[in-house]
């Protein structure tokens, strides 16, 4: 029982070796460094899928491992997209502003140069005026301490009121979807201070960086996406494969259980809730930077409900199934619905598949659902060997003559 | 003998049919005590009520040498002040192993900050070792409990008990579906732990009350019909006409 970490959790190491050469061929295939063969474009399409897998890991964790069926976990993705979002939109602006006003006679006051950024950035929403949420976004520091502290907090909030009151199952997982559709209601107002269903925009260029080609800042973006993902499963392999994964994986198979041995069950859920949300928050800070503009249309309650769709397609409760169902789905999901996959025409009808994927898509969740509820991660039972006992009709006791299976269960 | 658990005059309704009516009860610390009673007597309610479960519409329940009320705390709290409870159907964690149902209910700190970094001390495992041994599961300690039989999840609830070192052990029907040779195993466990500690029995079987030796306590329709010796209460006219008449 001595083993290391690594040695007790061998798909960890093969996890990880799996990420670093598939950072390295893409790297090597780039424009930026390399021969070319990816364009940019894909490279963000694929450093955001990392920020997905991310996410989907946090997913896991909470409903996969603590059995938590959280609807509402891309609200504090977004949030997390917001928070950088903000400093990205705010700093650029400030750079455009200052150099358009460097040339006028009088230099401006520190004032009119606010004043300025203000109306370049709220112009849209016929605004000028900061709301007090952008009080830090000139500094990047406290703006990135924002990525953690504003989706951490609610989800602490929400998670506190949630749990204390022992609402669980269904009934949680509407109040989580309710959750995130408040928040992109909210959001869509133009005087939510964010700019309404505008949202921010131009993320992609960072201050200061106009003559860095896109190229390779979306390799930077990608490495990123990439070391956040790998320090993301260390993290969630280290705390499922203890004690304290012990006890979650209690709170999920039997939670009165876990409170009959001393344990507080609501403590745990909150923790895991918590530190999901700020996960969350975490790839979506690298995601929107790469996609360009977030919009409260991404806080939408379907987002969530598809993140729930990903992981249950890779498999649940298993850290690498809900990497491989998010990359798997959401490539294929670009694929369809970018047009790049051929229709079908069958003679009376053509099946377009930008109309025709969420079908397929929810298709494939009710039989994965229904026919194999590990999912894809489940495949790898098969090379392992790890099969469930079957002790139907079997000696219920360690003695032979105790009752059967059967009679005990009259 | 100072009095471990306190319950007196203690009612609960379920949409108006009294489960538990007026039921007072006391046990002392290392006693071992039996519960006996019809189906639908009220026994496993009063565990209920004893471990936060169900919280009674009037009565009070009090522990220790302080006589805390356990009506203000919740399960959770209850059982970290000292109360163990074994459940009528075995309830393990199937998905894990012996090894890690034992580790989670062993007695340490249960924030969740301190089981986050919590790593098992060389005394830990010994500990684990020795309450499998006592349970007859050394050889299983790896296996998932899933793959016990019903017995040895039986017993593995028990083990989980132990380890939690409690001051009182609520024990609900721990011999059904259990062989006679099962059964003489967990009867010598019960004896064994109740040296230490209060232990509460609930039990139909009359034989298996017989081995534990101890004080029996009664109940019928959520109140003590007769409480002493067992054959002290199967002699009780009360007792032949509602349960052993039958
Ligand atoms: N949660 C509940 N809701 C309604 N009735 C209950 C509940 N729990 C127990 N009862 C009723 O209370 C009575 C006592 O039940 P119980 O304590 O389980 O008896 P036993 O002595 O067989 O363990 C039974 O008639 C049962 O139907
Ligand atoms: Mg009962």
């Amino acid at each position: 029982m001595n083993r290391s970490f690594f040695a007790r959790n061998p798909s960890v190491l093969v996890f990880i070796a799996v990420l670093a050469l598939f950072t390295l061929a893409v790297t090597v295939t780039s424009e930026a460094v390399g021969s070319g063969a990816l364009s940019t474009s894909f490279i963000k399409t694929l450093g955001k899928t990392l920020c997905l897998c991310l996410v989907a890991i946090a997913m896991d964790l909470i409903w996969g491992f603590a059995g938590i069926l959280s609807l509402g976990h891309m609200a504090f993705f977004g949030l997390g997209g917001y928070m950088i979002g903000m400093w990205l939109m705010y700093a650029r602006t400030e750079m455009i502003v200052t150099a358009s006003m460097a040339n006028a006679e009088i230099p401006p006051t520190d004032q009119e140069i606010v004043d300025a950024i203000g109306t370049q950035i709220f112009g849209v929403v016929g605004s000028s005026d900061f709301p007090p949420i952008w009080a830090f976004a000139d500094s990047l520091t406290l703006q990135l301490a924002m990525v953690v502290l504003v989706p951490g907090l609610l989800a602490l909030v929400f998670g506190w009121l949630a749990f204390r009151s022992r609402v669980t199952g269904v009934y949680l997982s509407i109040l989580t979807q309710a959750m995130t559709l408040a928040l992109a209601l909210y959001l869509f107002q133009n005087d939510s201070g964010l700019r309404g269903n505008n949202g921010l925009s131009g993320l992609q260029n960072l201050p200061g960086a106009d003559a860095i080609p896109q190229a390779d800042i979306s390799l930077w973006f990608f490495w990123a996406s990439a070391l956040a993902l790998a320090l993301g499963y260390l993290l969630a392999a280290w705390i499922t494969s203890g004690k304290f994964g012990s006890v979650i994986r209690g709170i999920r198979d039997d939670e009165a259980r876990v409170r009959f041995l001393g344990y507080s069950v609501e403590g745990y859920k909150l923790f895991v809730f918590t530190l999901t949300a700020v996960i969350a928050a975490i790839a979506g800070a690298l995601y929107y930077p790469q996609a360009g503009i977030i919009n409260p249309a991404e806080i939408a309650p379907i987002a969530s409900i598809y993140l729930a769709v990903w992981v249950a397609i890779g498999g649940r409760g298993r850290l690498y199934g809900a990497v491989i169902g998010a990359a798997f789905v959401s490539l294929l999901s670009t694929w369809f619905t970018s047009g790049q996959a051929p229709s079908i025409p069958l003679g009376f009808y053509t099946i377009d598949w930008v109309d025709w994927w969420q079908v397929l898509l929810g298709i494939s969740f009710v039989l994965v659902t229904l026919f194999a509820p590990k999912g894809i991660g489940g495949l790898v039972d098969i090379f392992t060997g790890r099969i469930p006992p079957k002790r139907h009709g079997a000696d219920l006791g360690p003695d032979s003559g105790s009752l059967q299976e059967q009679e005990a269960e009259q | 003998m100072s009095t471990l658990l306190e319950v007196s005059g203690v009612s609960v309704s379920f949409d108006g049919f009294k489960a538990i009516n007026n039921l007072s009860f006391s046990i002392g610390n290392s006693e071992l005590r039996a519960i006996i009673g019809p189906n639908g007597a009220g026994k496993t309610t009063f565990m209920d009520i004893v471990t936060g479960k169900t919280r009674p519409d009037e009565g009070s329940v009090r522990w220790g040498e302080l006589s805390h009320s356990l009506l203000k705390m919740n399960e959770s709290q209850i059982a970290r002040a000292g109360i163990g409870r074994k459940f009528q159907r075995p309830t393990v964690f199937e998905d894990q192993s012996v090894y890690d149902n034992l580790a989670m209910a062993l007695k340490k700190d249960r924030a969740p900050w301190s089981v986050l970094f919590f790593r098992p001390y060389p005394e830990d495992k010994a500990r684990i070792e020795g309450l499998a041994e006592e349970i007859g599961l050394s050889e299983q300690l790896h296996r998932k409990s899933g793959e016990l039989s019903h017995g040895q999840k039986q017993w593995l609830e028990i083990g989980m008990l132990l380890a939690q070192e409690p001051r009182l052990l609520l024990v609900d029907e721990p011999a059904a579906g259990m062989t006679l040779a099962e059964r003489e195993h967990t009867t010598d466990l019960l004896k064994e732990a109740a040296k230490t500690r209060a232990v509460v029995v609930v039990e139909h079987d009359m034989e298996f009350v017989r081995r534990l030796e101890c004080k029996v306590t009664v109940l019928h329709e959520g109140s003590v019909l007769a409480e002493g010796s067992l054959d002290h209460v199967t002699k009780n006219q009360d007792v032949i006409d509602v349960y052993l008449g039958r």
